[in-house]
């Protein structure tokens, strides 16, 4: 190879790695700063409240961006049998979590607190038993499987399993529903 | 996929909305089923001098309410004040003669075989069978429970949160009992927040609730008696089977066997509520009451401790052996047959060794919960199989020989017949498509394992043949005496299945394995099974588009009764299995029916709908069919079910016009 040629190839593998570089998906965070359980905003549960319209202040898990969390997030699903009960998203003993409707609200928040303090209708909590980052990862991973503010590119592309769904990458964004009732509600 | 008896169907429900008047026959021009008593054996043991006597005087206030019809339904047209005992009409050979018109308990009989001995609604005449009424129970999830008949009311028990319903034979409400259980048992039920029915004895009545207590309710006021707390949810137990009541003891069993509990059996007093005895599944003889007088058929199952040995470790301590199921007995021998369910996890990796004493069944002495044998059908579980199906107790003919035998369709796909005083394997005979086995050894008495097959964590195995449920889960099938044919409702499916690593978290799920089922070959997922356990084949068979997950009822009219998953409820004639009659119903069908006869002297027949359990959770617990694994694989074989059916919950009661 002449030297010129050299140079090129050089200056063109440079650009490249430029660009290829200002990806998102290569400047993720390795490690989050782990958020705090509690950051002291409101996210409601429903849309009614009383008094004058107050914005709802919602919180950003630092994690949907994050695919490393995200797939830690799928690891910890298993590994604390919440796949027991929710399968890989479309539910069980549990409610199916890849679906749009969210009993107990869809903001990262909600879901923290549907893991850590647990809900009356079976599901368990799981507060002080899985450390609060990693429920943050969860958080994560079970808004990815509805692709609910979870970029593309952060969701899972696989399965090291038995394929029984398609891989999360695939779901097309929901628009989350949270006026379904707890199963409890429908009986008398 | 299409039930090719459509047509016939079709054919019933026009024949149901034209007023047929031939087939209507005055309760007074129909002879008293009493006398006909078809189903005592003169071959076998005969029944106590009581009970022969009560016969004889149920047979006269039949006859006395038979003469007095047209005039006001009373309870009872006799000045004896004391009601005969449902249990003394049972002849001690176990086989129904369900001729006093109650049904107290779900199986009907002790013996197991749901055979009523009524016969007004018979072959020629169902096809007039007409909706009296129905009542709504107002639970959606899956209806699973048997309706009773004492004495001119119906009992009926919801799935969670367990309501119990006293109904008038016009459909009115008596009262309601609320055991008010907790919520949160709902997440640690495997399959759908299920109950199998409730029991009625000595004026009492006897269930269990979701959250592991059994209570006692008074059958005339809906007071309760008592209430017992019998497990603990919060490592995963919850109960959803109805009990056996039987000298002066509720006999219950826990459920959870996918949470990595330790299964039970116990007995309380029938008085009082008090722990009499309990016997575990797993560990120590002296905790699985197994004593001097345990005599198990087979070598394998001698020894000390086994249900300590035939595990790694501790793990006999979350090793799962529930009693989930329907429970037999025979007055005869005084023993009662406990099917024990899966080992846990799944996994079978995870737990080497025969895992006594799961996957098998008991008899026991219900007075002190002593074993008497046991037979495990499935030695080291690979594929959830369990051994939790009913035992039904029959006596048989075989090779010129009269046997006192159980018979016994096995979630594995073979049809046992089984001597119920020592637990020999007479016959074990596919009564499904199956690969996973090579045939069950009369000689061991084992399965022959498909090594082909053989599951491992990591490795997805692919056309297991029958899928989980087995090839019969929960469901209960029906024997008529007069046939000589165990009806069986049942499925058609297989699997892919692939272990994965199970980790044990008290009252979180402890399973290890990734499922997917599809319909077996023939590609219908549901199958209705007329089985002649001494010719060890079919006299017939009829496929569904579903699995069939009702419960069966054949009856001395020679119709057998059963529901379909999309909400048909048939009656077919029990020597051909020809469709006779079909009502279509709100919701699926998964509960068991029950037929009876009222103070006015006509036969009715039973049935809730209200589809979910296990196969039909993806409706009642609205899942998400896009993940095949929901519902440990079962969504995958039912996705198209919410477009035939959608949830429901309503008691369905009819008699000819």
């Amino acid at each position: 190879m002449t030297r010129p040629i050299r140079v090129l190839a050089l200056a063109l593998s440079t650009a490249v790695l430029a660009t290829t570089s200002a990806c998102k998906r290569e400047t993720r965070e390795f490690r989050g700063y782990p958020p705090s359980a509690n950051p002291g905003s409101v996210v409601q549960d429903v849309p009614l409240a009383p008094g004058p319209r107050q914005p709802e202040v919602t919180a950003r898990s630092p994690y949907e961006h994050n695919a490393y969390a995200v797939s830690e997030g799928k690891r910890l699903f298993g590994w604390y049998n919440c796949s027991g009960c929710h399968s890989h998203g479309g539910g069980g003993m549990g409610p199916p979590l890849m679906d749009d409707e969210w009993i107990y609200g869809s903001q990262p928040e909600n879901i923290f607190e549907t893991i850590a303090e647990g809900r009356p209708n079976g599901m368990p909590a799981f507060g002080g038993r899985i450390g609060n980052d990693d429920i943050w990862k969860l958080v994560a991973y079970v808004r990815s499987l509805s692709a609910l503010d979870v970029p593309q590119d952060v969701r899972g592309g696989r399965d090291d399993h038995m394929q029984y769904k398609q891989p999360e990458q695939e779901e097309n964004p929901t628009r989350p529903k949270r006026s379904t009732l707890p199963p409890a509600a429908t009986q008398p | 996929m299409d039930d090719p008896r459509r047509t016939a169907a079709d054919l019933g429900t026009d024949h149901c909305r034209r007023p047929e008047r031939e087939t209507v026959a005055h309760p007074t021009n129909q002879p008293v089923n009493n006398q006909a008593a078809p189903s005592i054996d003169g071959g076998g043991p005969r029944p106590s001098r009581g009970a022969a006597s009560k016969l004889l005087r149920a047979g006269v206030l039949a006859a006395a309410l038979l003469a007095a019809c047209g005039r006001p339904a009373r309870e009872r047209a006799s000045g004896d004040t004391k009601p005969p005992s449902p249990s003394g009409l049972v002849a001690s050979n176990g086989r129904a003669v369900a001729t006093d018109g109650q049904w107290v308990r779900p199986t009907g009989d002790y013996a197991g075989t749901r055979f009523s001995g009524l016969d007004q609604i018979n072959a020629s005449n169902v096809r007039g069978l007409r909706l009296a009424w129905t009542f709504s129970t107002g639970v959606l999830r899956g209806q699973e429970a048997a309706p009773l008949y004492v004495d001119g009311t119906i009992y009926v028990v919801t799935p969670f949160p367990n309501l119990l319903y006293a109904i008038g034979l016009d459909g009115t409400l008596k009262w309601t009992y609320r055991p008010q259980p907790m919520t949160a048992a709902q997440g640690v039920a495997c399959c759908d927040v299920v109950n199998r029915g409730v029991v009625y004895d000595a004026g009492r009545l006897f269930y269990n609730t979701l959250d592991a207590q059994t209570v006692a309710v008074d059958a005339a006021t809906g007071r309760e008696v008592w209430r017992a707390r019998v497990g603990d949810i919060n490592i995963g137990e919850t109960v959803t089977m109805a009990p056996l009541v039987v000298r002066g003891k509720v006999i219950v069993g826990n459920s959870g066997g996918e949470m990595g509990v330790r299964g039970w059996l116990t007995a309380l007093d029938e008085a009082t509520g008090k722990v009499a005895w309990r016997a575990y599944a797993t560990g120590p003889d002296a905790d699985v009451l197994i004593g001097p007088g345990f005599h198990p058929f087979y070598p394998q199952d001698r020894g000390r401790d086994l249900g300590v040995k035939t595990w790694p470790g501790d793990a006999w301590k979350i090793g799962g052996g529930t009693a989930w199921g329907f429970l037999t007995y025979d007055p005869e021998l005084n023993l009662l047959f406990a099917g024990v369910a899966n080992p846990g996890p799944w996994n079978a990796e995870a737990r080497p060794g025969d895992n006594k004493w799961t996957a098998g069944v008991f008899a026991r002495n219900p007075d002190d919960g002593q074993a008497a044998w046991y037979y495990q059908y499935n030695p080291h579980d690979l594929w959830d199989y369990d051994g939790i199906n009913e035992n039904v107790v029959v006596d048989l003919t075989l090779g010129g020989r009269a046997r006192k035998t159980l018979l016994h369709p096995d979630r594995n796909g073979y049809l046992y017949v089984m001597d119920r005083t020592s637990g020999e394997v007479i016959s074990a005979t596919p009564f499904v498509h199956l690969n996973s086995t090579l045939g069950v050894d009369l000689r061991t008495g084992r399965p022959t394992e498909n090594q082909a097959l053989h599951p491992s964590t990591g490795k997805v195995v692919r056309g297991i043949c029958p899928a989980a449920p087995g090839a019969k889960d929960w469901q209960p099938s029906s024997w008529s005496p007069r046939t000589q044919l165990l009806y069986i409702p049942h499925q058609n499916l297989c699997m892919d299945y692939e272990g994965v690593e199970a980790n044990y978290i008290a009252g979180t799920p402890y399973v290890g394995a990734n499922v997917k089922m599809f319909a077996g070959p023939g590609g219908y997922r549901g199958l209705f099974t007329a089985w002649d356990p001494v010719k060890r084949r079919p006299a017939w068979q009829l496929t569904e588009r579903f699995p069939v997950w009702s419960g069966a009822l054949a009856t001395a009219g020679d119709v057998v009764f059963y529901g379909t998953m999309d909400g048909f409820f048939k009656a077919v004639d029990a020597r051909t299995g020809r469709l006779l009659w079909q009502f279509k119903t709100g919701s699926g069908i998964i509960s068991q029916p029950t037929t009876f006869r009222g103070p006015d002297g006509r036969q009715y027949v039973a049935v809730l709908d209200g589809v979910g359990g296990w196969s039909g959770a993806i409706v009642a617990a609205g899942l998400d069919a896009r993940d095949s694994s929901s519902a440990l694989g079962m969504i995958n074989a039912m996705k198209d079910l919410p477009q035939y059916t959608t949830k429901g919950g309503s008691l369905y009661v009819f008699a000819l016009p």
